[in-house]
C-alpha cells in the first residue's frame, strides 16, 4: 500500500494510545466499593430510611440532588415529600450529609471506584473531626 | 445505486442531525423524574413582597458594633478572609459618608458625622442592573425582592460586577477554603471562579429566622416587608428621614439609611 | 484547499513552530491559572475586568473591519478591491477566533460555559455577544472558504453566498455594537454611561482594522508572491484616515462633555487616565503615549504626500493602531473601573502569567492567520495572474 510504513506506524500508534488505560492499570488492584452506613446519626435511627429507597437511590442520587438543587435555590421550595409522604428539609449538607456524616468511607467508595469527581464538594462539605478547613 | 460523494455527506449529515434531536428529546422526555408536586416551601418560612433593611445609624456607637454585626454575617457564610484589598471577598463592609452617598458630597457637614462608618451590604434593588445583565440567570429576582446568587450555574464572567453601581459583589479569584478561619458546617462555602454577594440570608428567611446581621444588630438594622404597610420597616421610615444610595440611579434599592445627627428613639 | 497549508518553505514553517511554541507555554500557564484562580492576573475585587477583556474590545474592532472592504467591493463594485477582500475575510476569521478564546480564558468557570446555551438570556448583552461572534466567524469562514475555492477553480462562486455576503455587513457592525452595548448599558459606569460609545468603537474599529491589514498585505508584498497592488493600499490608507480623525473626533466630544459639564461622575476617570487621580497615575504615560501617536498618524494619513508614500504609511499604520489598542485597552476598560463605584482608587496592571496567556491567544489568532493566507497565497500562485472570476 502507498505510504505504508506511516500507515502502520500510525496504527501502531493509535493502539498504544486506545489501550493505555488497560495496560496502566495492569497489577493496581480494585476493590469492590464498600459503603459503610454506621455513622452515629444513622446508628440512632429508628427506621433506617434515607430520603428515598435504596434502589432508587442508588439509580438517581444525582437527578435527586439537581432537583433539589434547582427547587431549593431557585424556587424557593425547600421542603420534600418523599413517595411516603414524610418531609425532608432540602440541604446536600444538612440532611443528606446529617445522616452520611462519613463522606470518605460512603460518597467516596463509589465514586472513586467509577473515577467519578463530582465537583458539589467544591463548595459542599462535611466537617470529618478536623480542626479548621473542610474534608473534600 | 450511483452516489457521489457530496450527496453521501448530506445525506449522512441529515441523517445525523436527526438521530442527535431524536435522542436528545426522548432523553429529555425520560428524565423528567420528580413531579414539582413533591416540592413546597417550608411551612414556617417568613414570606413578603418585597424585604428591605432599614440602617439606623445612632445605633452602630461603637466599633465593636459594626465588627458583631459582619463577623455574624461572614461567619455564617463561610466567608472568607484574603487579607488584602485585591482579592478580598465581603458581604458586609463600612465605608463613610463620602463614599457611601457619592453624589451628595457636603464638604461642611459635621466632622464626627465625616468619619463616622456606615454599613454596606447588598441593596437588592427592584430593577437589578446585575440581574439584567446576567448570561445565565446565575444571579436572579425572587418574588420577595431578594437579588439571589446560584453559585452553581454562575461561571464567573463577573459582568454583574461591572453592572453593579454599588460595589457590592465580590468575586473568588482564589480558592477561599485556605482563607477560613473556621468554617460553619452548616452552611457550604464557595468555590474559585464565582460571584458571591449578600443575600439577605434566604436559608434562614425560609426557616423562620431573620439575617445574621440584623440578629447581631441589636436593633441597627431592621429588617422587614417593605409592602407590608404594618411591617416595622414601614413604620420606621415614616417617622424619619431616610437616604439611599444612588437612587438617581433608578435601581430602586431596599436598604434605607436613617442617619440622622442626634437622637431620635428609634 | 487545506493541503496547501501543509506545504511551504523554510520561512513559513519556521512561523508556525515558532506560534506553536507560544501557544504551547501560554496553554501551560493557562493550566496554571485554571488550578490557582483568576488571582494569577492583576484584576481585582474593584477592576473586575482587565487585560483580557481588553483585548477582546480591542480585536472585536479589528473583526468588524473587514467590512470596510466588503462594502466598497460587494455593494458599490470598486473593483479594485478584488485581490484583499478575501485578506479582510480571513482577518476577521482571526480576529474573531482572538476574542472568543480572550472571553473563554477571563471566565472563572470556564467548564460551564455551556449555561450561556442552556439557559439563554435575552436580556443579557453578554448573549447577544456569544450569538453575534458565532455568527460572523461562521459567515466569514463560509464566505471566505467558498469564495476562495471558486476563484481556485477559476469560476464564479456560487449564488447563495451573495445573500450570505450582503448579510455580513450589518452583522460585522453589529458585533461592535453589541460590544459596545456591553458597556454603554451599566448605570453604575458614567465613564461608559454614554450613547457615543457605539460610535467610538466603530470608528476606532475602521481605523485599527484597515491599518492592521495595510500593514499585512505590506508583508505580504515583501516576503510572498502576493502583491496587494498600489491603489488598494491607498483606497484602504484613505479609509483609515477618515476613521481615525473621526474617531479622535468622536474622543474629543467626550473630553468636552466631561470637561465643560465638570460633573465629577463623568471626568473621574479621564482625570485618572491623563492626570492621575489621588496620587495615582500608572497609566498616565500610557495613555499620552496614545495622543501622541494619535496625532502622528493623523498628521501622516492626512497630507497626501506622507500618506501616498509607503514608508510613512506604514509608520501612520503602525501609530493607529497601537494609539488604538492603548486606547480602546488600557484606557476604555480598566479606567471604567477606576475611580470605583465607591469613589476609590485601585490600580491595575497586568501580572507576568496574565500577559503571557495573552501572547498565547494573539499567537493563536497568528497562527489561524498565517494557516489561511497561506492557503490564499497558494491558490493564488498556483492560478497566476489575473483578475478573479467575481
Amino acid at each position: 500500500m502507498y505510504d505504508g510504513g506511516k500507515i502502520i506506524t500510525g496504527i501502531i500508534i493509535f493502539l498504544l494510545f486506545a489501550t493505555f488505560p488497560f495496560y496502566y492499570n495492569i497489577g493496581k488492584a480494585h476493590v469492590k466499593p464498600d459503603p459503610k452506613l454506621d455513622t452515629p446519626v444513622i446508628k440512632q435511627l429508628k427506621e433506617k430510611k434515607c430520603v428515598e429507597s435504596k434502589s432508587y437511590m442508588r439509580a438517581y442520587h444525582m437527578q435527586l440532588l439537581d432537583d433539589w438543587r434547582n427547587q431549593a435555590l431557585r424556587k424557593a421550595n425547600r421542603t420534600y415529600r418523599n413517595e411516603e409522604g414524610k418531609l425532608f428539609e432540602i440541604s446536600l449538607q444538612n440532611t443528606c450529609m446529617k445522616c452520611h456524616s462519613n463522606k470518605q468511607k460512603f460518597c467516596d467508595e463509589c465514586h472513586k471506584y467509577a473515577e467519578v469527581k463530582p465537583y458539589c464538594w467544591d463548595c459542599h462539605f462535611v466537617k470529618e473531626a478536623k480542626e479548621g478547613g473542610a474534608a473534600r | 445505486m450511483k452516489m457521489d460523494r457530496r450527496e453521501f455527506l448530506r445525506i449522512a449529515g441529515l441523517a445525523g442531525l436527526g438521530l442527535g434531536i431524536g435522542t436528545g428529546a426522548s432523553g429529555w422526555i425520560l428524565s423528567r423524574g420528580i413531579e414539582a408536586s413533591e416540592f413546597i416551601p417550608s411551612p414556617n418560612a417568613l414570606t413578603a413582597k418585597r424585604w428591605a433593611m432599614v440602617v439606623v445609624l445612632s445605633k452602630f456607637k461603637t466599633e465593636e458594633d459594626y465588627k458583631r454585626v459582619i463577623d455574624a454575617c461572614h461567619r455564617f457564610h463561610n466567608v472568607p478572609d484574603i487579607g488584602n484589598p485585591k482579592d478580598e471577598v465581603k458581604w458586609i463592609w463600612t465605608d463613610t459618608y463620602e463614599h457611601v452617598f457619592v453624589g451628595q458630597e457636603n464638604e461642611y457637614l459635621p466632622e464626627e458625622f465625616k468619619e463616622r462608618p456606615f454599613p454596606l451590604l447588598c441593596n437588592h434593588c427592584t430593577k437589578a442592573p446585575c440581574v439584567r445583565v446576567c448570561p445565565t440567570k446565575a444571579t436572579f429576582k425572587r418574588k420577595d425582592g431578594i437579588t439571589m446568587q446560584d453559585y452553581h450555574r454562575c461561571i464567573g464572567c463577573r459582568f454583574c460586577m461591572a453592572a453593579c453601581p454599588y460595589g457590592a459583589r465580590s468575586f473568588n479569584w482564589r480558592d477561599p477554603r485556605p482563607f477560613i478561619k473556621e468554617t460553619n458546617p452548616s452552611y457550604p462555602t464557595r468555590t474559585k471562579g464565582v460571584v458571591e454577594k449578600c443575600t439577605y440570608c434566604v436559608e434562614l428567611l425560609e426557616n423562620g429566622e431573620m439575617p445574621k446581621c440584623v440578629q447581631a444588630s441589636k436593633g441597627g438594622l431592621i429588617f422587614g416587608d417593605l409592602m407590608d404597610p404594618n411591617s416595622e420597616v414601614r413604620k420606621v421610615l415614616s417617622e424619619n428621614f431616610s437616604m439611599r444610595r444612588k437612587a438617581e440611579m433608578g435601581t430602586g434599592p431596599s436598604v434605607f439609611y436613617i442617619i440622622g445627627g442626634g437622637e431620635e428613639d428609634v | 484547499m487545506f493541503e496547501k497549508a501543509l506545504v511551504g518553505g523554510r520561512r513559513y514553517w519556521t512561523l508556525v513552530a515558532v506560534l506553536l511554541a507560544i501557544i504551547g507555554i501560554g496553554f501551560l500557564v493557562y493550566l496554571k491559572q485554571l488550578s490557582y484562580g483568576l488571582g494569577i492576573t492583576g484584576m481585582s475585587r474593584d477592576v473586575s475586568w482587565g487585560f483580557y477583556i481588553s483585548q477582546f474590545t480591542f480585536l472585536v474592532g479589528v473583526a468588524a473591519s473587514a467590512v470596510m472592504l466588503v462594502i466598497p467591493y460587494y455593494l458599490h463594485n470598486y473593483k479594485k478591491f478584488s485581490r484583499i477582500v478575501i485578506l479582510g475575510e480571513f482577518l476577521a476569521v482571526s480576529a474573531v477566533t482572538m476574542c472568543i478564546l480572550f472571553i473563554f480564558v477571563d471566565m472563572g468557570q470556564p467548564m460551564r460555559i455551556m449555561n450561556v446555551i442552556l439557559h439563554p438570556t435575552p436580556n443579557s448583552i453578554l448573549f447577544w455577544d456569544s450569538v453575534v461572534l458565532t455568527g460572523y466567524l461562521l459567515l466569514n469562514i463560509i464566505i471566505g472558504w467558498t469564495t476562495l475555492q471558486a476563484e481556485w477553480k477559476e469560476t464564479a462562486p456560487p449564488k447563495w453566498v451573495k445573500p450570505l455576503i450582503y448579510l455580513s455587513i450589518p452583522w460585522a457592525i453589529s458585533i461592535h455594537t453589541v460590544t459596545a452595548f456591553i458597556y454603554a448599558g451599566l448605570p453604575g459606569r458614567h465613564f461608559w454611561l454614554t450613547a457615543i460609545m457605539a460610535a467610538r468603537f466603530l470608528a476606532s474599529a475602521f481605523a485599527s482594522g484597515p491599518a492592521l491589514l495595510i500593514l499585512l498585505a505590506l508583508i505580504l508584498r515583501k516576503y510572498t508572491t502576493f502583491d496587494p497592488g498600489r491603489e488598494p493600499i491607498l483606497a484602504v490608507s484613505k479609509i483609515v484616515a477618515y476613521a481615525m480623525v473621526t474617531n479622535v473626533f468622536f474622543f474629543l466630544l467626550e473630553v468636552f462633555t466631561a470637561g465643560y459639564s465638570q460633573v465629577p461622575g463623568h471626568l473621574a476617570s479621564f482625570e485618572y487616565l491623563f492626570f492621575g487621580l489621588e496620587g495615582h497615575g500608572r497609566l498616565v504615560p500610557l495613555m499620552w503615549i496614545s495622543i501622541l501617536l494619535a496625532i502622528v498618524a493623523i498628521f501622516l494619513l492626512v497630507v497626501p504626500a506622507t500618506r501616498r508614500n509607503e514608508t510613512t504609511l506604514k509608520v501612520a499604520c503602525i501609530a493607529v493602531f497601537i494609539s488604538l489598542w492603548i486606547d480602546k485597552g488600557f484606557g476604555l476598560v480598566i479606567g471604567g473601573f477606576i475611580p470605583n463605584p465607591l469613589e476609590r482608587v485601585f490600580e491595575y496592571w497586568p501580572t507576568l502569567p496574565e500577559f503571557i496567556i495573552s501572547l498565547a491567544v494573539w499567537a493563536t489568532g497568528f497562527l489561524i492567520l498565517t494557516i489561511l493566507y497561506k492557503i490564499v497565497i497558494s491558490v493564488r500562485e498556483s492560478i497566476g495572474p489575473g483578475e478573479p472570476a467575481h
